[in-house]
């Protein structure tokens, strides 16, 4: 989960994938 | 232009010149430019500087105002791009020690508090749904809570936030400014971010949950 880095620069991690949704801040 | 148009324009300028001279109005703009340009400048005397010269350049040019835009978000892309300007110009750096403050956890300490030793979140602080929130936007006791959130970040972090995301900088214009390499830059927009969602689901999101 440490892809958040990823998604400030899923199919199976809800949290990572709300957290992608909250980068869209 | 005809006869007509040009009447009607110099109305609608008379108008928003107007604006200037509403000492209230003027009054509460120039305490939110000045908070915006100190984020960004550091120092009081340069965000002044840079404050005025927006005002003087929005007050004289206020023929070029579109219609459509609200006032107070024309005389802020002035500053914006005064800023910029500044920021090129400046090309300054300041000590790791001064940009390393802010309240609560950061930097790796925020890490190890939202993740555990394989990398995955602690249960407890698995991200939320978000409800509906592009309402936020509309609220005025939002933009409080986002102010404050922005404001408690450490320095660095707010900076390269808001030189990223308000100023519109790219990667490369940022680095290059403040002698950065790209992967220092990526780990403090990071960092700023994980900051930032976690300091508004906490004192925004949440509570709307429980209200």
């Amino acid at each position: 989960c440490k892809a958040t880095q990823l998604l400030s620069e899923i199919s199976m991690c809800p949290a990572c994938r709300k957290f992608g949704h909250q980068m869209k801040i | 232009m005809n006869a007509t148009t040009a009447t009607a324009q110099q109305t609608i300028n008379s108008g928003q010149a107007e604006i200037f001279q509403d000492k209230i109005f003027m009054h509460s703009l120039r305490q939110k430019m000045m908070k915006f340009a100190l984020i960004q400048v550091r120092n009081e005397q340069l965000a002044e500087d840079a404050v005025q010269e927006s005002l003087i350049s929005a007050y004289q040019h206020i023929e070029k105002f579109e219609r459509k835009a609200a006032v107070q978000t024309w005389i802020f892309s002035i500053l914006k791009n005064k800023l910029i300007d500044l920021l090129r110009k400046e090309n300054r750096l300041t000590s790791a020690s001064q940009l390393e403050d802010g309240d609560g956890l950061h930097g790796d300490e925020l890490i190890e508090f939202l993740f555990d030793q394989r990398g995955h979140w602690h249960k407890e602080q698995k991200p939320i749904h978000w409800e509906q929130p592009d309402l936020g936007v509309e609220n005025s006791h939002f933009w409080r809570v986002f102010d404050v959130c922005l404001n408690h970040m450490p320095a660095r972090y707010s900076r390269y936030f808001m030189m990223r995301e308000f100023l519109e900088l790219d990667t490369n214009e940022i680095c290059e400014n403040e002698d950065l390499s790209v992967n220092q830059l990526n780990v403090t927009l990071y960092r700023a971010r994980l900051k930032l969602r976690e300091c508004l689901e906490n004192n925004w999101y949440l509570q709307e949950d429980q209200s």
